[in-house]
Parts: C-alpha cells; sequence; structure tokens
C-alpha cells in the first residue's frame, strides 16, 4: 500500500507534506520508546508514536522511515515541524488512539517488524 | 595509526542540548551515503553514534563524536566529560537506566542505548571513571 493511500483511507492529516514520489509502505512500527525504535524498526516503516519533539524526526530521518504518524489528535510544536520540513520526514496526526489506528494500518496490509525482515 | 584514513570527522556535543543532539548522526549518514557505503552498514552506523550522541547529551556535561573510515573499518569514538558510569555491568543490561525522569518523558532512558550499540557494532569498548567522564570506542568491519 503506497503511504498516499494510507492517508487517504484513514483520512490522516499531513503536517508537513507528502514526499514527492510516493513510497509503498509495507511495514509499520508502534512505540514511544526512541531506543525501541532505533534498534528495531524496520527501514521505510510507518512509525505510529505519542511522541512528538525533534528528536522524534532525527530518528525518523536517520532510519529513512516512511513517516511519523502522532495518534491522539497530538500535534506537535513548531520546532518538531520545522525539523521535519528541513529534513523531509512526512509527519501525520490522527484523533484515533494508539491501538486503534495500528489495527486499521495492520487491516490494509502493513505488519510489523520480525528478525527476518530486519536481517533481509 | 591515523596515517591512511579515508576520511576523518569530529563533532562537538552539549550536554542537555536536545535541539542540536543528532547533527553528528545526520552527518555522518550524509557523508556515508556521498561515498556509496552499504545502507545496511549505515543503518549500524547512525544507530551506534546515536545512540552515543544521545548518551552525551543525555548524561555529560559535554563531549565530542570521532568519526573515522579507514578502507576496511569504520570507527567511532564517543568521549565526554561527565559523571562516567558507575556500573558498567548493571548499564549494559536492557533496561537500566540511570536517566532523569524529564528525559525519559521523551522516550529516551529505556536502558537499551548500550545494549543497542554492542548489537550494531563488531568491537565496543567502553573506558569510564566515575567523576571525569566516559570514552566509547565502537567499530565496524567493511
Amino acid at each position: 500500500m503506497t503511504l498516499s493511500e494510507i492517508v487517504r483511507q484513514l483520512d490522516l492529516k499531513v503536517l508537513t507534506f507528502m514526499p514527492e514520489n510516493d513510497l509503498e509502505v509495507r511495514y509499520g512500527y508502534a512505540s514511544d520508546l526512541l531506543s525501541d525504535v532505533l534498534g528495531q524498526a524496520p527501514p521505510g516503516a510507518l512509525w505510529v508514536t505519542l511522541q512528538c519533539h525533534p528528536n522524534v524526526i532525527a530518528i525518523a530521518s536517520l532510519l529513512d522511515l516512511s513517516a511519523v504518524l502522532l495518534v491522539g489528535g497530538i500535534l506537535p510544536d513548531q520546532a518538531t515541524l520545522e525539523r521535519g520540513q528541513e529534513t523531509g520526514v512526512t509527519i501525520l496526526s490522527t484523533e484515533l488512539p494508539t491501538f486503534e489506528i495500528v489495527g486499521r494500518l495492520y487491516q490494509l496490509g502493513l505488519r510489523g517488524s520480525t528478525r527476518s525482515c530486519l536481517d533481509g | 595509526m591515523n596515517g591512511n584514513a579515508r576520511l576523518e570527522m569530529r563533532f562537538q556535543v552539549n550536554g542537555n542540548d536536545f535541539i542540536q543532539a543528532g547533527e553528528a548522526s545526520s552527518k555522518i549518514k550524509r557523508t556515508l551515503q556521498q561515498i556509496g557505503i552499504d545502507s545496511r552498514v549505515i543503518r549500524r552506523v547512525v544507530i551506534s553514534s546515536y545512540e552515543a550522541e544521545m548518551n552525551i547529551t543525555i548524561h555529560a556535561y559535554r563531549g565530542e563524536i570521532l568519526f573515522t573510515i579507514w578502507p576496511n573499518l569504520i570507527q567511532i569514538v564517543a568521549q565526554d566529560e561527565g559523571p562516567g558510569i558507575s556500573d558498567l555491568e548493571a548499564a549494559m543490561q536492557e533496561g537500566y537506566s540511570t536517566a532523569p525522569e524529564n528525559v525519559r518523558q521523551m522516550g529516551f532512558g529505556a536502558g537499551m542505548g548500550l545494549p543497542n550499540m554492542k548489537k550494531n557494532t563488531d568491537e565496543m569498548q567502553i573506558e569510564t571513571e566515575e567523576g571525569r567522564g566516559t570514552r566509547i570506542t565502537m567499530k565496524i568491519y567493511l
């Protein structure tokens, strides 16, 4: 499923901008612990979190994640939005809480990380 | 020893500066991409350097990241002036952290930093002295 399709189907708000070339998103990762994401999120994963400070954007950029999806209607501060613009990280937002939105992403075909997808 | 290094970079990291934090790793990543290093290696390098950068930001007064590439080796040295690590064995256990509460609320301090660094590098050596600081040397073979 492409990122733009996910945004449309789940009615997500785009807080920065969408990538110029639409991305195929196969994996998701949900965590609010930054080292957990660093160690475990698969390349290109959509990251679901309620953390919304500039370091979240730094991590998404370092790992080439497809987007950061903020849950529960959380809106990031200006510094975080600017960091997203600068580094080209797509920041999305949903009113739904983590459990709900992850369930819907799974229904759309996204899967979590496994050792084999990281090593492969 | 650095005579035949292909590239050397040095970055200052300031304690408690969460805005600047991550810049060194981001520059290291861009450099590795420019010289065509495999993306799986880049991932291991940036995970390790980012964790090291954040450790200095969270725990130390100031420090630096020294990044060197040789034809067959990438080395990251993170050294700081700070409190040092009083129980190194505990610090290597996943889940052990001495990070303050405000930093934990940001999602740091999960006690996975040093284990992440160890997992993503081929060699890791920690020298630490209480009240003085810490130096971590990490190697990734190409």
